[in-house]
């Protein structure tokens, strides 16, 4: 079933123009320049905040990362910055994917066999996983909720005197949740793009996939792209290599 | 200053390790007394505190009461509270309470404070700002309980009353003390000033006819070295905002005491996570991979069972 969630829909715009993506034979487009540009400036400026935070959320263990931005004082004064811009470029991020981030049956039904993912029972995704799988979403919600978490009670402890010390004290602890939770999530995100999925990277860095990537994680996008049986695919190739052997 | 024996340092915002010095002097715990009942709002005390920290003088805002100005400044530690009441018999009372820091046993400033030696307690009590560690975060403001720490947003640092640790370090009373012309002020050890309480509060219930007089100094927070003789110590509030029971914010203590450390394991579980998914399960490769050869540990050769 073809779904605007299995295809990512892009119109160039200015910021595209600026770059250039190279998609060689045996490869796919998967992320546009712009998508690229946010991703990379949503995660310096998540690092920067983050790195910032630790000094500010447990500073007798995390006393070593004020003096990198300049001392305590200077830290407070930039870490509220650091999260705007990040929450800013996230917001980008997310007006760019709204469409292919919607939530799908398809994704409860992947949710619920979460396990199986984990533990590589199957080679090839289910053919219900289309540009982004129910995890990948999943993170991204929990990235937006937690965005606008970090705005509300960020805003609250960046003006005290407006707000008042009641909801400063339960802003903060709302802050240190959300930071933890996306803290824990990061993990994940930097692994399964990196050591966890090989080949997964060059999607956000050059910007294309190979073709066995997109048929072994995102069977319904491949479908959607080229208008070819991923499983299919997969098997002619497999029997391509045994008879070279 | 930590090396001079009457300020010797108790507690450090922030701090990772020992404290040096701690428990070593033989310190008693110095205390301020307000007798409310003897003060009749002169403002001296106010002038001797901006006199005698070198704080500029400030405009005063007459707004049809006996107080200079609303609240207190970043550059203005002590104020004279002014609120009109009734008694439960229907007569009136001008009640004057001298507002400053109470330096709490257990201060909810340095409990919120983050940045590391911003906020020191001595071992005789008094909790002092140390402005040149300070970040300018304000959580002292939220986690204290009066309302005391004050921001100055040019210099984005927090100020507050010092208790003239200073001149109590030198082996002085503070300023305000000095300057109190009618003896509603006193200072010295916690033991001597809570026994003077105590006397003025009995005296007040069976001879002056103030059958709630009391002592004002909450144990929610251990007692303060700041203790007020009060008519009523019953309704604290009357005086302006003197919480009966005042408290820490549970974020400042329970939250990042306890909670913090833990959802940083948390957090942290997820590295851990993913290492080990690797070592153990491995990448999840593209299709189709090339052919096994051997996969170890090996497999138990079939039909063992039996």
């Amino acid at each position: 079933m073809a779904t605007s969630a299995n295809r990512f829909e892009h119109r160039t715009n200015a910021i595209d123009r600026l770059g250039r993506t190279v998609v060689y034979e045996g490869e796919m487009l998967r992320h546009p320049v712009y998508t690229r540009f946010l991703h990379w400036m949503t995660g310096i400026f998540f690092f920067l905040a983050l790195l910032s935070g630790f000094g500010i959320y447990l500073p007798w263990i995390f006393r070593f990362f004020t003096p990198i931005f300049g001392g305590g004082a200077m830290t407070r004064l930039l870490h509220p910055w650091f999260g705007l811009v990040f929450v800013i470029f996230f917001a980008l991020q997310a007006l760019n994917w709204w469409n292919v981030m919607r939530w799908t049956p398809d994704d409860t039904s992947w949710m619920k066999r979460m396990k199986a993912y984990i533990s590589h029972e199957e080679d090839m995704e289910p053919d219900t996983v289309g540009f982004f799988n129910a995890g990948q979403k999943l993170q991204f919600w929990e990235i937006f909720i937690g965005c606008i978490a970090y705005v509300i009670t960020g805003v609250i402890m960046w003006f005290p005197e407006i707000f008042g010390r009641g909801l400063v004290a339960i802003s903060y602890v709302i802050h240190d949740i959300s930071a933890l939770i996306m803290l824990f999530g990061i993990f994940f995100h930097i692994y399964l793009s990196t050591f966890g999925e090989p080949g997964t990277i060059q999607a956000m860095t050059r910007g294309t996939v190979s073709r066995a990537w997109a048929w072994t994680h995102h069977p319904a996008w491949y479908k959607e792209v080229t208008g070819r049986d991923p499983y299919k695919d997969m098997e002619a190739e497999r029997q391509r290599i045994e008879r070279a052997d | 200053m930590a090396d001079r024996k009457t300020l010797q340092i108790q507690q450090i915002s922030a701090h990772p390790g020992p404290i040096a010095g701690k428990g070593m002097a033989r310190e008693p715990e110095v205390c301020k007394l307000i007798d409310t009942t003897t003060c009749i709002g002169c403002k001296a005390c106010e002038v001797a505190c901006v006199e005698w920290n070198d704080m500029p003088f400030q405009p005063t805002m007459f707004d049809n009461t006996y107080q200079t100005m609303p609240d207190t400044n970043w550059n203005y530690w002590n104020l004279i509270k002014f609120n009109e009441t009734q008694h439960s018999d229907g007569s009136f009372a001008w009640l004057m309470r001298k507002h400053q820091c109470m330096h709490c046993e257990d201060p909810g400033c340095l409990r919120a404070c983050p940045a590391d030696g911003a906020i020191v307690q001595y071992a005789n009590g008094i909790v002092d700002f140390q402005q040149e560690n300070c970040i300018g975060c304000q959580f002292c403001v939220s986690g204290c309980p009066f309302n005391v720490p004050k921001f100055n947003p040019s210099t984005k640092k927090v100020y507050k009353c010092t208790l003239c640790s200073d001149r109590v370090g030198a082996g002085l009373e503070p300023a305000c003390i000095k300057s109190c012309p009618t003896g509603c002020l006193h200072f010295g050890t916690k033991d001597d000033m809570k026994f003077l309480a105590e006397k003025r509060a009995a005296q007040l219930r069976d001879v002056s006819g103030f059958k709630e007089a009391g002592v004002y100094d909450p144990d929610t927070i251990g007692g303060t070295h700041v203790i007020y003789v009060l008519h009523d110590i019953n309704k604290p509030e009357k005086y302006g905002d003197l919480p009966a029971k005042p408290r820490i914010p549970l974020s400042f203590t329970v939250w990042k005491e306890f909670f913090k450390p833990i959802g940083l394991i948390g957090a942290m579980l997820g590295f851990v996570g993913v290492v080990m998914h690797y070592v153990f399960e491995g990448p999840r490769r593209e299709q189709p991979t090339p052919p096994v050869k051997q996969i170890d540990p090996p497999q138990p050769p079939a039909g063992k069972e039996n």
